[in-house]
């Protein structure tokens, strides 16, 4: 727990820049509430995620910033065209990776990504809305999945 | 040299100033809850992200641009799970997305 803390205290003396008692208590209850909702979540039992693959989750943002941009210029096409050329579709694909952290990328990435929304993850699978039919085809050739596993090093 | 930086935040600030618009015209031109979010998700993301890239480079090296980043960081994460909880939250009190292409009822613009 002392590893998450330490950062954690670091960062909030930093950035506030201001060393009142207050605000350092403010401060310390901030540290401890996030340590205490992390043990909740039970971050501890399963694994550190975020210090295990910085090089390849560098690699995997860039890509899918790329994505970002491309389908926000779609969106927005759709959004300028008088007509409204949208054909909303619900597809349900398979999340291959089974840690949830993984999972929770997988969602966070489509949802972030406009024009897909991640409805829910249940069992392995993830709902997805779609604004358009070829963002659901695209959905379902499955890359996002295959990057997410290949962060893993599979 | 700050010339070419100025030219290039003001690009990036403006884009992304036309990218809050145009999410904001989505959000009323779609026809329903789910739609509607698509819409909003391009504020998130394109819109935030260029205007505060824009802000960051007039800040240039400082400790405002390392916290601007971090600001830019906690949003991309938290964003799309606020996204995920309000369409679960639409999920379970019973709005069925709707699916093919829609008929837009004789609405006038």
């Amino acid at each position: 727990m002392l590893v998450l803390l330490i950062p954690l205290v670091a960062a909030w003396l930093l950035w506030s820049g201001l060393y009142k008692p207050l605000l350092l208590g403010l401060g310390l209850f901030s540290c401890v509430l996030t340590i205490y909702i992390k043990h909740r979540m039970e971050y501890f039992q399963t694994e550190m995620f975020a210090l295990q693959f910085g090089r390849r989750l560098i690699g995997y943002w860039l890509w899918l910033a790329k994505e970002v941009v491309k389908s926000s210029l779609d969106v927005a096409r759709i959004i300028v065209t008088p007509s409204l050329p949208i054909s909303p579709e619900v597809v349900t694909i398979k999340a291959s990776c089974n840690q949830p952290v993984d999972q929770a990328t997988l969602a966070n990435s489509i949802t972030l990504t406009p024009g897909t929304l991640a409805l829910d993850v249940y069992k392995g699978e993830i709902t997805v809305h779609a604004l358009t039919k070829a963002g659901a085809d695209e959905l379902r050739k499955g890359e996002m999945d295959r990057r997410i596993l290949a962060l893993r090093g599979k | 040299m700050a010339l070419v930086i100025d030219i290039l935040s003001w690009i990036m600030l403006t884009a992304g100033g036309a990218f809050v618009f145009i999410g904001g015209l989505g959000a009323l031109r779609m026809p329903n809850l789910y739609t509607r979010m698509h819409a909003a998700s391009l504020t998130d993301t394109m819109a935030a992200v260029l205007i505060l890239g824009g802000i960051m480079l007039q800040a240039g090296l400082t400790l405002a641009t390392i916290k601007l980043a971090a600001i830019l960081l906690f949003l991309l994460f938290t964003s799309p799970t606020a996204s995920n909880a309000l369409a679960s939250a639409a999920i379970l009190s019973g709005l069925q997305p709707e699916e093919g292409p829609l008929e837009r009822e004789g609405k006038p613009e």
